[in-house]
């Protein structure tokens, strides 16, 4: 789409983009220019200059046990992030659907924890599982479940997906809510006509027409998963017990800050960018379907 | 409404109240820690669900500081609100107006290399910061922008989600609008300033909304940006509450948590209407 009417100037448009694009340039391509070099190089053994060792850092990376295991404790994570927020989102937007009283009530109640920052939310959520004083974690002990997010990996992994999910629900829910109220009435009541129990109507109708906005979610909550969760686990579990909770964007900051390998972790900010890309790729074929219905 | 099933109607509701009980435990639990003394909180297991006495006094040392009880000394976290609230602020201007400004440029003028620029930009859309935080953090270091707002802020300007926002907004815009603004004999400026700028008010105040509470719960990159105590935000600063083996006074970082919550949670509670908007309109 494209203007027939402009304004005819030589210099205004440049000095109207000036600003944003030397911010683009020296925060955005200088320091990814820069992530690309310094993927294909090493610092000398002896200390002084950078050596150009190509392709030597991503090799090292894929053959690292420790970064494999982070792909897939990123994969474990992300996805569980994603299933249980949609799921547990998804029921509480049919639910507001289909209240008549309330709904803007039950909506300011829902929406706050978008406000959150995550690393909050991981010290809310810790402050629950710690012991002794935590008070989930005196519930579980009554039921026999020795909670120690410290030391057992699954009790961690779980403690970060409960974080991440709560902290994600608004969002969801608010974009589910949206989609439910665009579906037409009409499909809705002639199922209803035709005899069609609540259920029936949810899963051959609403759900179809919500795929869309499923998908979109999905999406969007990998990506939240992926980079955004980087204050919970900072907060919670420090990527532990051993490295097991150790996401892929908390391992490029503990390799990168921490352990100072500067050439592994540009190399492994280079492999998240080329997932970043090709996330967005997804979301905007399919956005452009979405407009379908 | 389909039909009557009151049933169904009393389970929706008693779903969506468990819902919300589930969803704000975590923060009535952060309130009455806040209230109560460090030692009450670890003392009894599991704490008192019920508010405590202390309100004042955790309050006050979480905002000024000072010697607690159990004989740390706290700094307080007054001064982190003020940076949080710098660095909120800064960051929804500084975008709203360099993607105002680019938008106008890509949308309305016609200039060699237009469609470079655009995708220059555009690809940053793509990309955050958490992705390239090695090299954005020697580039910053290297500029001297360590422990600055500058530092803290530009970097995270570095985004084209409201340019895109922008742009598409202003596609809608009708041209009989800039044909009547050069009749009437109004140049470039004077257009964008007296029809784009009121026309785009409300996608103004959605994108601030969104960018406001975007800028106030930043973390990873604070933390790599700022040494000095002074330039710390609320948000990582409870996270050094924390400690490691030092004593944790809970009481004080409970209550830190809801100082750093309150004025993003108020921002979305007051303008709903506009972070809802907001949301919507920058994912598109």
């Amino acid at each position: 789409m494209e203007k027939r009417v402009r304004f005819k100037s030589r210099w205004l448009p440049w000095a109207l983009v000036a600003p944003q694009l030397a911010i683009t340039l020296i925060f955005f391509y200088w320091p990814a220019g820069q992530a690309l070099l310094q993927s294909v190089m090493m610092d000398a053994p002896f200390g002084g200059s950078l050596e150009f060792v190509g392709l030597d850092n991503f090799r090292q990376l894929f053959n690292d046990p420790d970064y494999l295991a982070s792909f897939k404790t990123t994969a474990v994570f992300s996805i569980l992030v994603a299933v249980c927020g949609l799921s547990v989102s998804l029921l509480l937007a049919v639910m507001a659907n289909r209240v008549v009283r309330g709904e803007r009530f039950y909506k300011t109640l829902l929406i706050w924890p978008y406000a959150v920052a995550p690393v909050v939310a991981g010290v809310l959520w810790v402050f629950m599982f710690a012991s002794p004083m935590g008070v989930i974690a005196f519930w579980l002990q009554a039921i026999g479940i020795n909670w120690n997010h410290l030391l057992n990996s699954n009790h961690a992994m779980t403690l970060i997906i409960v974080a991440a999910v709560w902290k994600q629900i608004s969002y969801n829910f608010l974009f589910f809510l949206a989609g439910l109220q665009s579906i037409p009435k009409s499909l809705i009541e002639a199922a209803a006509i035709d005899g069609a129990s609540p259920w029936r109507r949810f899963w051959t109708i609403v759900f179809p027409l919500l795929s869309p906005t499923t998908f979109f979610l999905l999406v969007i909550n990998v990506v939240y998963a992926f980079f955004d969760t980087f204050g919970i686990i900072d907060a919670t579990t420090k990527g532990g017990p051993g490295k097991d909770t150790s996401i892929l964007v908390y391992k490029v900051y503990y390799d990168g800050f921490k352990a100072m390998d500067m050439g592994g972790s540009a190399a492994q900010s280079v492999i998240l960018m080329a997932i970043v890309v090709t996330l967005t790729v997804i979301q905007f074929r399919f956005v452009e379907k979405k407009v379908q219905y | 409404m389909v039909e009557r099933r009151p049933v169904l109607t009393f389970v929706s509701h008693l779903i969506l109240v468990l819902g919300i009980i589930v969803i704000a435990f975590p923060l009535y639990l952060t309130f009455v820690a806040s209230t109560q003394t460090a030692e009450q909180i670890t003392q009894s297991i599991p704490m008192s669900l019920i508010p405590g006495t202390n309100l004042i006094e955790t309050y006050r040392t979480a905002l000024f500081g000072g010697e607690t009880s159990a004989g740390s000394n706290l700094s307080g976290a007054a001064r982190m609100m003020w940076v949080s609230l710098v660095t909120a602020l800064i960051i929804p201007i500084g975008k709203t107006t360099i993607s105002l400004l680019s938008a106008f440029a890509i949308v309305y003028f016609r200039f060699p290399f237009r469609n470079t620029v655009f995708w220059l930009i555009f690809i940053t859309l793509m990309l955050p910061v958490e992705v390239r935080i090695g090299p954005t953090y020697e580039v910053v270091a290297s500029l001297g922008m360590l422990n600055t707002y500058a530092g803290l802020t530009i970097p995270l300007i570095a985004s084209a989600t409201a340019t895109f926002l922008f742009r598409q907004f202003f596609l809608t815009v009708p041209d009989e609008l800039v044909e009547a603004a050069r009749i009437d004999g109004a140049g470039p400026m004077r257009f964008f300033r007296d029809v784009l700028i009121p026309l785009s008010a409300t996608s103004i105040a959605a994108l601030f909304v969104i960018q406001f509470i975007y800028g106030w719960n930043q973390y990873l990159w604070p933390l790599l940006m700022t040494t000095q105590e002074d330039m710390y935000p609320v948000v990582m600063g409870i996270k050094r509450l924390l400690g490691g083996e030092a004593y944790t006074e809970w009481n004080v970082v409970m209550a830190t948590a809801i100082l750093a919550m309150l004025p993003p949670a108020l921002v979305v509670i007051l303008m709903q209407k506009w972070f809802v908007k907001g949301l919507v309109d920058t994912e598109k």
